[in-house]
């Protein structure tokens, strides 16, 4: 191969005082494939940002080389004129809209500022033939499935000339034969000579098509993994992606007092009928008191779907099966039908549907539970401050008040903030879904010795989190899901990542 | 120095609060220079507010409607059409009028339920819905008035809730004698619920504002009262229409700021999503919400027809409108979860001072819509200029 159409060279990148990237270096030579590896939070898809203008030249510290010239991209747009295209993992199609509208949008086919609507339809079956995607360009993106929508995008990718395709995590959302089409749609285009880069969790997927494969850790470059030497094989690269000693990062638990079952669910399904399909199936799970429970898996593979479940059902899944609280058959109509039954769920997305952010935190950290500071429906609001003012301290909240907008706090302060609120429930069992994330180390580190006060009080709890590390730093027992079902579980002596990370892929 | 940097810092805060107050004062202050006194007058301010009155508590409903994210165009009509439906009672079928009124204010409720209902669990956008519904009380006003016309009503008493004003009991030295002890009273009540609310905190042992600024305060809003008061007391006194008003302000405002309710309105505004993974229920909220709304139409129909004394075929034309301004010029955010009923009534009453001064000046109806466009774009400019800044 000719040399390297990309380097990144000693990239760094921060975010009010977290480093979410450290002098990474990065290499993909032209034509090849080459995947980019490493667990949530390592700085794949910060890496891929910076690449694609997404931040701006100056916001961060290195330099990006692409054929041969150093690029300083303002905006997403320059990326793209020099030939770089990124394909989220959310897609960025309108789905209203046709296909040929879609795959021309931004980039329409004009005559004298008039959009010629024949020469675009032309101009989108010939891309649509590159992608071996056959539909009629008419049709709308709406009725066409997750698998050929990806395809649209790529389509929409070829049209403005692009030389370097980034897919983050494409296969995310595919099933099995939709996965192998657009495998084999890359290795094609390889033969046309795009080089792509494609960020995956899936190792099966990143064996059998990269040439190449960088892994990242922590926000740092650990090595790169060249398949034509044989160096790309399922243990290695678990083994650099993992690597590093636990202790340091969690907290010791002092006592074990682990009592009898506080929650059960058995043979429990979630149908989602907007999806139409099941978001969880057949769950048969337990948790007792005192105990940490992690769920474990990649994203999209129904962990939320099942805590949101159990948790009053707010998105009105058709649910079956059984769910017992204390041992006692339960049904919960709504949200607060679990809360009084002690269930508390702190939700992985803090700011869409965690916090009111325009209030402060004294507001938030009562919202769940007003009845605890009123009588007869009447507040009162000096008992609320002293409420809030309590957590302020024993979550270690750094505000300059309590009356600050939750929505000026750094993201490990609100964490806390949401923490609190759900604390102030007084629950028995408490879901924390991805209760680190976008949170520097330090406050995972303040959230983490919480967590085990609680449970040496009694409480339980669920843990949902795409972190292996901190899985298997805080749990007593892991549940690990993939597509809606638990694939294994296991007790926290014969966990391992690589145990995890193949129930997960499976 | 310490006094006004203090001063300096807490009017920084509460920017938006304060400066509807000081657009108010300054548009007041004008139209006085303007028209020689004769707007501050106690007759000219008298009449002002008896014409807010009907506006205002739909401004009060509305505020609570925009809060959660909605909105109710249907509110004019509905106020037009209950407001035929009481004369037709009072007129018609020689109903009491002790019948009537809670007869009519039930029957807002249940229309403004019903609202809620299509809105939060059919899940029409309150725009539509309430746009449908605004169409059909017209009609529906038209209807009912179809075959008489204007309906007179003769009842005394409900006509007295437009019209009349508190009884005097004597006058001193031309003043309104129940008037200025009913103003006593307030500012008493005022002065002694502070001081009770600085004690709490200090007993708590949380920040308080010193006391020169504690007491300028009380100073300050003391003389705002006591100078209402004695306006009014020199015309008629305080009307039932200022009374009526009044008491639906005090109750909304304590119903936002101190009760769980309040509190679970503000949260569904703020974000419906966290609301509802917080256990509170968001239809159950909406539903409150519509029906708090079509209650204070009915309300609102009840004062406008008293005011008249008869129910016209065009009754509720526009208010719906001119209650959304007086929400917007008071500071409630169209994004949801922020409005003080507080500010919607000065909204109301800033509205209402422009179309009293504006007709004291003899400015022509045509300028007067357009000032009146501007300034509810201005205090919108103004309110998301201050937001920018915090944010």
């Amino acid at each position: 191969m000719e040399g390297n159409i990309l380097e990144m060279r000693g990239i760094s990148k921060s975010f009010t005082g977290v480093k979410a990237l450290s002098d990474v270096n990065f290499k993909v030579a032209q034509g090849e494939i080459h995947c980019l590896i490493g667990e949530n939070g390592a700085g794949k898809s910060t890496l891929m940002k910076v690449l694609s203008g997404v931040y701006p030249y100056g916001t961060y510290e290195g330099d990006i080389i692409f054929e041969g010239n150093v690029q300083n991209f303002n905006k997403i747009s320059d990326s793209v004129k020099t030939g770089i295209a990124i394909i989220y993992q959310e897609l960025a199609l309108f789905p209203d809209l046709s296909v040929y509208e879609n795959i021309f949008a931004g980039n329409e086919v004009k005559k004298g500022g008039i959009i010629d609507w024949n020469e675009t339809i032309i101009e989108a079956r010939k891309m649509l033939q590159k992608v071996k995607l056959n539909v009629n360009p008419e049709t709308l993106i709406r009725d066409l499935g997750v698998g050929k929508q990806q395809l649209v995008e790529i389509a929409k990718a070829l049209s403005k000339n692009v030389k370097l395709l980034i897919l983050d995590e494409p296969t995310a959302a595919l099933n099995e034969n939709d996965s192998e089409n657009l495998l084999e749609l890359l290795r094609d285009l390889k033969g046309q000579g795009i080089t792509s880069i494609m960020i995956s969790h899936k190792l099966k997927e990143v064996i059998s098509i990269a040439d190449k494969a960088t892994v990242l850790r922590d926000g740092k470059t650990i090595c790169t993994l060249d398949a034509s030497k044989g160096e790309l094989s399922e243990a290695t690269i678990i083994k650099n992606m993992v690597g590093r000693d636990i202790e340091d990062i969690y907290p010791k638990r002092p006592d074990k007092k682990i009592g009898a079952p506080i929650l059960e669910v058995k043979n429990w399904s979630a149908y989602d009928p907007q999806l139409g399909r099941h978001v969880a199936k057949n769950i048969d799970l337990q948790v007792k008191k005192g105990e940490i429970v992690g769920i474990a898996g990649l994203m999209g593979s129904g962990r939320t779907e099942l805590a949101l479940s159990i948790f009053g059902n707010p998105k009105n899944y058709k649910l079956e099966g059984e769910l017992l609280v204390d041992g006692k058959p339960k049904t919960f109509r709504h949200t607060s039908d679990a809360i009084r039954s002690g269930i508390a769920y702190v939700t992985e997305d803090r700011k869409g549907d965690g916090l009111f952010l325009i209030q402060d935190i004294k507001n938030n950290v009562t919202a769940a539970n007003l009845k605890g500071i009123s009588s007869g429906g009447l507040i009162n609001e000096n008992e609320e401050v002293q409420v809030a003012t309590g957590y302020k301290s024993s979550m270690y909240i750094k505000a300059s008040s309590i009356e600050q907008t939750v929505g000026n706090l750094s993201g490990g302060n609100q964490q806390k903030v949401s923490l609190g609120k759900w604390l102030f429930v007084g629950p028995k069992l408490l879901i924390l879904d991805e209760p680190t994330r976008g949170i520097d180390v330090g406050a995972k580190f303040e959230i983490y010795t919480i967590m085990n006060k609680l449970i040496s009080e009694g409480m339980s709890i669920i843990m949902i989190s795409s972190e292996l590390g901190e899985v298997l730093g805080m749990s007593d027992r892991i549940y690990v899901m993939a597509e809606g079902k638990i694939k294994g579980e296991l007790p926290i002596e014969e966990a391992d990542q690589e145990k995890i990370m193949k129930f997960a892929t499976q | 120095m310490n006094f006004f940097s203090e001063a300096r810092s807490l009017l920084k805060v509460n920017i938006r609060d304060y400066g509807m107050y000081i657009a108010l004062f300054v548009i007041m202050l004008t139209f006085s220079i303007l028209t020689d006194g004769l707007f501050m007058s106690s007759r000219n301010i008298s009449n002002l507010l008896d014409a807010t009155g009907y506006i205002a508590v739909l401004a009060v409903g509305m505020t609570l409607v925009i809060v959660i994210r909605h909105i109710d165009l249907s509110v004019g009509f509905a106020a037009g059409f209950m407001g035929a439906i009481a004369a037709i009672m009072l007129s018609q079928l020689g109903m009491p009028v002790y019948l009537t009124i809670p007869i009519i204010l039930v029957l807002g409720i249940v229309i403004g339920m019903f609202n809620g209902v299509l809105v939060a669990s059919v899940g029409i956008p309150s725009f539509v819905s309430s746009l449908a519904a605004m169409l059909i009380f017209r009609g529906a006003l038209l209807q009912v008035t179809e075959n008489t016309g204007t309906i007179i009503i003769k009842d005394k008493t409900f006509n007295a809730i437009g019209n009349d004003y508190l009884p005097a009991l004597a006058t001193v030295g031309g003043l309104n004698l129940l008037s200025l002890i009913i103003g006593a009273f307030v500012i008493l009540f005022f002065i002694y619920s502070e001081f009770s609310k600085r004690h709490q905190k200090l007993k708590y042992k949380f920040e308080v504002v010193s006391m020169p600024i504690f007491v300028v305060k009380l100073v300050f809003v003391s003389a705002i009262i006591a100078y209402v008061t004695w306006i009014l007391a020199g015309y008629n006194g305080f009307s039932w229409t200022v009374v009526i008003t009044l008491i639906v302000v005090v109750i909304y405002h304590f119903l936002t700021t101190r009760t769980v309710l309040g509190r679970h309105i503000y949260a569904v505004g703020s974000n419906p999503e966290a609301a509802h993974l917080s256990g509170i229920n968001v239809k159950k909220i909406t539903y409150i919400v519509f029906g708090s709304m079509g209650m204070l139409s009915a309300l609102s129909g009840i004062m406008y027809t008293a005011r008249l004394q008869s129910a016209t075929t065009t009754a509720g034309t526009l208010f719906e409108l001119d209650a959304i301004a007086a929400a917007y010029v008071g500071g409630v955010s169209a994004a949801g979860g922020v409005g003080k009923i507080t500010g919607s009534i000065i909204g109301a009453v800033v509205m209402a001072s422009l179309s009293s001064g504006m007709n004291l000046l003899g400015v022509g109806i045509s300028y007067q819509y357009m000032i009146r466009g501007a300034v509810l774009a201005l205090a919108v400019i103004f309110d998301v200029m201050t937001r920018k800044k915090r944010g």
